[in-house]
C-alpha cells in the first residue's frame, strides 16, 4: 500500500498517529460498587453511596473486572503485571462526585502488546500496545435540558473502564479506522467490551502529530471524545492538515485539547486552561496493591476463545482463502461460525466467494443482520450444493437467492417451481444449437473466419433459446465442436 | 524542598479551596515546614527495600460480580441542592 502523505505547499509531510481507547467492561456489577451498570436505565437509579461519593464509603474490586482486564490482555497479546495500582487522579467536574477517579497511572495492569491490522490489500501492519489500565467510569452530563443548566446521571459513574493506550505507530486514517475495528473485535470475542461506540461503551481519543519524513516526533495535539470510527478518520485527517497549515505558515503547533466537530469537519480548541492537567496522582489509601496471582493468568489463558488472527490463520490455511476474504469473514465471530457451517462439506471458496457477495450485500441492502436473515447457513448451503453439482448455472443461482431472500423459500423449492433446472442434456442441447446455426448461415460463415466475437453472441442466442437455462460449459463445447471443426 | 507563595495559590486553585492573600504567606511558611520535616525520610537507605504498602500482611479484598445496590433514587439525591426528574442540577458547565 502506497504510504499516507499530507501534501502541503511546501512539500509531503508523514502523519503520526497514537489512540487511546476507553472500553467499558461487561460485568454485571460495577468495579468499587455492587450497582447494576445496565444501559438505559433511570436516571440515578443504579447509584450506590460509593458511586455518589459519599464521606467514609470504602471501594471494594469486582474480581470479574480485574478478570475481564486480564482477558483483554491476553488477547492482545501483552504482558499481565502481577502487581499493579490504583491511585486517584484529582480533578472537579460535576459528573465526578469523588473528586477524583480511581485509575492506574505508574503501576498498570497491563504492559506492552500488539495487535495485527489487516489492511484491504492482504498486508498485515502491527501497532503496538503501550499498556492497559483499569478505571472507574464518569456519570454522564446533560447540557440541553433547560438554560444555564446542566443535569448529572451518575448511573455510569464508577462502571469499570479498560483504558488502552496505542504507541505513536499508526501513520494514516485507515490504520486508524482498521486499528479500532480490530481492537473491537478482539472485544467482542473475548466478550469483555461490546464496543458499542454509539452508547458509548468504547470511546476514542485522538493524539495526532506530523513530521517530515524521516525526521523525530514532531509536537502532538489531542483530540477528545471521538465517537465513531468514520468521525476518528475525519478527525485524523482534519487535524493533520491544519498541523501542515500551521507548520508551513512558519507557525508552531502548540500542545493542547481539541475537540472534533463532525458538522464543520474540523477540531478546535477547548477552553481547559493547562493548570487543568495537573492531577496530582497518588497511591489510593482505600486500596491494597492489585495481585494477580500466575495460575489465576493461566486459568483465564485456558479458557480463552479462538481469536480473530488464529481464526484468520486457519481459514487461509484450512480453506484455502486469501487474506482479505479471512479477514473480512473473521472480523465477527457470527459471521465466521456462519461461514464455517455453509463451508462444511462443500468448496470452501465458492462459499467464501457466496457469503461475501451475494449474501453481504442482501445484509447491507435491506438493512438486516445475521440473526434476522431469511436465508440461514443451511438454505444457502443448498443453494451452493446445487450449483455444484449442476443442477443450475451460477448465473440462475443468483436469481433463485434473490427469491430465498423475499419468500425464505428452499432453493430445491425454487428451482423445482420455475423450472429453472440447468439443461445439461447433450441432446437436447444439440437440436436447440442446431437450429440456431440453420437460421444463422452468415454469423456462421463469420465464425468460420475465425471472428471469436460472432462465437460469443451464438452462446448468447443459445442462453436466449433456453431462459439462461443452458449449461454454459456444454454450450461451448458444442458450439466450438459445430462451427470450427 | 520549600514552596513559594505562587505554588501555595496554585495548589489552593487546583483544590478550589479559597485562600485569602494574606493567609498566603503564613501558608507558605507552614506548608515549607512540613514538607521539611516529612523530607527527613529521605535520609533513610531503602535501596532494595519493597515498599510497605500495608501494616499486616493483606492483599486486595476482591467481590464477586452481583448486584446488590442502587435502587435508592430519592436516597442518593437527597442531599442535593437542586434535582430534577431524577437527574442532579447544577450550574452549566459546558466547553
Amino acid at each position: 500500500m502506497a504510504s499516507y502523505r499530507i501534501v502541503g505547499n511546501t512539500g509531503e509531510w508523514e502523519l503520526v498517529c497514537g489512540l487511546e481507547i476507553h472500553a467499558q467492561v461487561i460485568s454485571k456489577s460495577k468495579l468499587f460498587s455492587a450497582a447494576a451498570t445496565e444501559f438505559g436505565a433511570e436516571p440515578n437509579s443504579q447509584v450506590s453511596p460509593v458511586d455518589a461519593g459519599m464521606p467514609g464509603m470504602l471501594p471494594v474490586i469486582n474480581k470479574f473486572c480485574v478478570e475481564q482486564a486480564v482477558k483483554t490482555g491476553l488477547g492482545l497479546r501483552a504482558e499481565i503485571n502481577r502487581t499493579s495500582v490504583f491511585e486517584r487522579k484529582n480533578y472537579f467536574y460535576p459528573d465526578l462526585p469523588q473528586g477524583y477517579q480511581i485509575s492506574q497511572y505508574l503501576h498498570p495492569l497491563v504492559g506492552e502488546g500488539t495487535v495485527y491490522l489487516d489492511m484491504p490489500d492482504g498486508a498485515v501492519v502491527p501497532i503496538g500496545i503501550e499498556r492497559l489500565h483499569m478505571e472507574q467510569d464518569a456519570g454522564k452530563s446533560m447540557h440541553d435540558q433547560e438554560p444555564g443548566k446542566t443535569y448529572v446521571d451518575l448511573n455510569r459513574s464508577g462502571v469499570c473502564l479498560m483504558e488502552i493506550v496505542s504507541k505513536p505507530d499508526i501513520r494514516s486514517p485507515e490504520q486508524a479506522g482498521a486499528y479500532i475495528r480490530k481492537l473491537r473485535s478482539i472485544l467482542r470475542y473475548l466478550g469483555t467490551c461490546d464496543g458499542n461506540m454509539e452508547e458509548g461503551s468504547l470511546r476514542c481519543d485522538i493524539n495526532v502529530s506530523v513530521r517530515r519524513t524521516g525526521e523525530g516526533f514532531g509536537t502532538r495535539c489531542e483530540v477528545k471524545n471521538v465517537n465513531s470510527v468514520r468521525f476518528v478518520m475525519h478527525a485524523i485527517e482534519a487535524e493533520a492538515n491544519r498541523q501542515v497549515e500551521i507548520l508551513e505558515d512558519g507557525g508552531k503547533i502548540v500542545q493542547q485539547t481539541r475537540l472534533y466537530d463532525p458538522k464543520k469537519g474540523e477540531t478546535r480548541s477547548m477552553r481547559t486552561k493547562e493548570e487543568a492537567h495537573d492531577y496530582r496522582y497518588f497511591p489510593d489509601p482505600d486500596l491494597l496493591p492489585l495481585v494477580v496471582e500466575n495460575d489465576w493468568v493461566e486459568r483465564i489463558k485456558a479458557n480463552m476463545p479462538e481469536l480473530p488472527d488464529e481464526k484468520k490463520q486457519r481459514f487461509m490455511e484450512s480453506y484455502g482463502l486469501g487474506p482479505y476474504d479471512s479477514g473480512v469473514l473473521v472480523a465477527d465471530q457470527e459471521t465466521a461460525n456462519f461461514y464455517e457451517q455453509v463451508a462444511k462439506g462443500r468448496d470452501p471458496k465458492l462459499a467464501a466467494n457466496w457469503l461475501t457477495g451475494e449474501f453481504f450485500g442482501a445484509l447491507n441492502r435491506t438493512g438486516v443482520d445475521l440473526s434476522g436473515t431469511p436465508v440461514d447457513a443451511a438454505k444457502l448451503g443448498e443453494l451452493i450444493d446445487l450449483i455444484s453439482d449442476g443442477t443450475i448455472s451460477g448465473r440462475i443461482a443468483k436469481e433463485v437467492f434473490e427469491e430465498m431472500w423475499e419468500t425464505g423459500k428452499s432453493a430445491v423449492a425454487i428451482v423445482e417451481e420455475k423450472g429453472l433446472k440447468q439443461i445439461s442434456d447433450t441432446g437436447e442441447l444439440e437440436a436447440i444449437i442446431d437450429k440456431i446455426i440453420a437460421e444463422n448461415p452468415g454469423q456462421v460463415a463469420q465464425v468460420k473466419e475465425g471472428n471469436q466475437k460472432v462465437m460469443g453472441w451464438f452462446v448468447g442466442q443459445t442462453m436466449k433459446a433456453t431462459g439462461g437455462k443452458a449449461n454454459p460449459k456444454m454450450v461451448n463445447e458444442l458450439l466450438r465442436k459445430k462451427l470450427t471443426d | 524542598m520549600a514552596v513559594d507563595k505562587d505554588t501555595v495559590a496554585h495548589i489552593a486553585k487546583l483544590a478550589r479551596i479559597r485562600v485569602e492573600p494574606e493567609q498566603q504567606e503564613t501558608l507558605t511558611k507552614e506548608l515549607s515546614n512540613i514538607l521539611r520535616w516529612v523530607e527527613q525520610l529521605g535520609e533513610l537507605d531503602t535501596e532494595g527495600v519493597e515498599p510497605m504498602t500495608s501494616v499486616v500482611e493483606m492483599t486486595l479484598k476482591m467481590r464477586d460480580d452481583q448486584v446488590a445496590d442502587g435502587n435508592r433514587q430519592a436516597d442518593v439525591l437527597v442531599n442535593a441542592p437542586e434535582s430534577k426528574h431524577g437527574f442532579y442540577v447544577v450550574p452549566k458547565v459546558v466547553e
